[in-house]
């Protein structure tokens, strides 16, 4: 149990990263990730099925999420069409994709041939349970994208990336094309939202074209949860407590399916919950925020 | 014709409308001659509205133009967007927010402007470029060589208006554009950031053109003034015509130029 929730918090959390990209590094309200991971998981699964090699199949789920992710860019800066509006036009056209990728069905079962998962379990599981040799696994992934990104948050493009969120202006007078930034920050967000789609896709057994409901708030939930746990401005400290936040949100849905029901909570409620947890995260972070420049403004100001 | 080894700004005949094509439409630029050498600092002045930052806007590309051409360093760049210009222009806003990235550190604010128009994936701090950021930094005297990690956002605005400053001197432009860039400050940092500037305009030898509505500062700094009218260039001194000049006769010489008595317009022409 403990390590379906570590497995589920490392899977989404990857996505959650995604939703870090563009709601926290981009200030861009991206929904796409809804698409995005859904679309990961069908291209993903479907490559899986077909028998081609794990790696190949979950870099071509990036790949999709990617071009999820540049298609509304695309509609939001050429047809100046609002941020939320393009995602939303992304995921509904997505969704059709979707059926045809899974061969005109919704839904694609992998547990007869899954080999991420397998390679996973083999990897480790001879001296290990094979459940924890996964969650190994996962968290070699994990691991291994954090320092990826990590290391490109620190290269020229990266540190662009950074300002672009934040002063539009400075990356113009930086000499950056601030469109074409921008898309690629938004396409490599959706990527890892399609990556986390189809690893999904492989720990549940099947691809399902309703898998990204709900992403986008559970993505947010996670990010906000982490950022009540760790303070920094530290890019590589912002990425891990992404994960962080991913694995609390989990362990909480999972005690709400679990112990729920001597509250009354069901796990039809969950959807509730999710949103609960966004706005008390939110909360929190205010109620921090104020805790924090209560001194200072009482205070003298600083000279 | 022009001698473009010795012109770095040559604009032609530049024109700016607002709401084109609309009943509002507006010229705030009718059609703009203007020729900077390399090397001359300009100080612009004028009554709001007079088209001084419009003029800015155009030659960094921050607006289209309408008519006319814009040359820096003998090619015209009018259809280049801002930030294919920016490789040319350095500017500083009258906003100290508005020239760095706040929730980024002081170091890599530095090294996306040290690494200006290059966006390759390669670590964007070396030991060495650090050094020399360092080294930068330190000049201002501010103590921000300490506080290379921290957050601009936490630094107050005349030092966050000094490292703009340094930001747009160290990516060496051909020209470095100031907009009311101490209009903001107090006093104390008014005269600070002005000194740094004058310091940093003659250290990396910089063209400058300076908007400004200081008309006592215009006169005082700078080797060139230019009265800007409704859209028009009305006054261009320089060298001696220059140095004979002071606060009442600009303001006599406005009146003259801009045909008109010169009603009380002093509270926007201190």
């Amino acid at each position: 149990m403990i390590e379906g929730i570590l497995l589920e918090g490392l899977i989404y959390g990857i996505m959650a990263l995604g939703v870090f990209m563009s709601f926290r590094i981009l200030d861009f309200p991206d929904l796409t990730a809804e698409g995005a991971f859904p679309f990961g998981a069908s291209v993903g699964g479907a490559l899986i099925a077909g028998g081609t090699p794990a790696p190949l199949a979950l870099l071509a789920a990036f790949g999709a999420g990617a071009l999820a992710g540049c298609a509304t860019s695309a509609i939001h800066h050429g047809l100046r069409v609002p941020a939320l509006l393009a995602g939303i036009v992304t995921i509904t056209g997505l969704y059709s994709i979707d059926l045809r990728v899974l061969g005109g069905r919704a839904n694609l079962p992998l547990i007869a041939k899954n080999p991420v998962m397998r390679s996973a379990e083999s990897w480790l599981g001879s001296s290990f349970n094979t459940s924890w040799a996964s969650f190994l696994a996962f968290a070699l992934i994990t691991f291994v994208i954090l320092v990826v990104l990590d290391l490109f948050f620190h290269s020229e493009v990266g540190v662009a990336l950074g300002a672009l969120g934040n002063n539009e202006a400075s990356v113009v007078s930086a000499g950056v094309n601030p469109v074409r930034l921008r898309t690629f920050g938004i396409a490599l967000g959706n990527g890892l939202a399609g990556l986390s789609g189809a690893l999904a896709a492989s720990y549940q057994g099947f691809a399902d074209v309703n898998f990204g409901q709900g992403v986008i708030a559970a993505g947010l939930a996670s990010v906000m949860l982490g950022e009540l746990l760790i303070r920094s401005n530290r890019i590589g400290v912002l990425l891990f407590r992404v994960i962080l936040g991913s694995l609390l949100f989990r362990a909480i849905m999972y005690a709400g399916r679990s112990w729920g029901y001597l509250a009354g909570i069901t796990p039809n409620d969950l959807k509730l919950m999710t949103a609960v947890l966004v706005v008390v995260a939110l909360a929190l972070t205010r109620w921090k925020d104020r805790l924090a420049t209560m001194g200072p403004r009482r205070g003298k100001a600083a000279p | 014709m022009i001698d473009h080894g010795k012109v770095e700004i040559h604009l032609e005949k530049v024109e700016v409308a607002f709401g084109r094509g609309t009943v509002d439409e507006h010229l705030v630029l009718r059609g703009i001659d203007l020729e900077v050498k390399k090397g001359q600092r300009i100080s612009i002045i004028g009554s709001n509205g007079a088209g001084k930052t419009t003029l800015l806007n155009a030659i960094a590309g921050t607006v289209p133009i309408c008519a006319g051409k814009v040359f820096i360093g003998g090619v015209d760049r009018a259809g280049e967007r801002e930030w294919m210009r920016a490789r040319y222009v350095g500017r500083v806003r009258q906003d100290p927010l508005a020239g760095t990235a706040g929730g980024m550190s002081v170091i890599d604010n530095l090294a996306l402007a040290a690494r200006k128009g290059s966006r390759r994936f390669v670590p964007s701090m070396t030991p060495k470029l650090r050094r020399e950021l360092v080294a930068r930094v330190a000049e201002l005297g501010m103590g921000l060589e300490n506080r290379l990690k921290e957050n601009v956002n936490r630094l107050s605005g005349g030092q966050r208006q000094a490292l703009t400053l340094l930001m747009a001197a160290i990516s060496r432009p051909a020209v470095l554009l100031l907009d009311e860039h101490i209009a903001a400050l107090d006093p104390r940092n008014a005269d600070m950031v002005s000194a740094l500037t004058k310091r940093f305009v003659q250290e990396y030898n910089l063209t400058s053109i300076t908007v400004t509505h200081d008309m006592k500062r215009a006169l005082d700094e700078g080797d060139r003034l230019v009265m800007m009218h409704d859209g028009r260039i009305i006054v261009d001194i320089e060298g001696a015509e220059k140095a004979d000049m002071d606060v009442e006769k600009l303001i006599a010489l406005f009146g003259k130029a801009r045909g008109a008595a010169f009603v009380q317009d002093d509270a926007l022409l201190r």
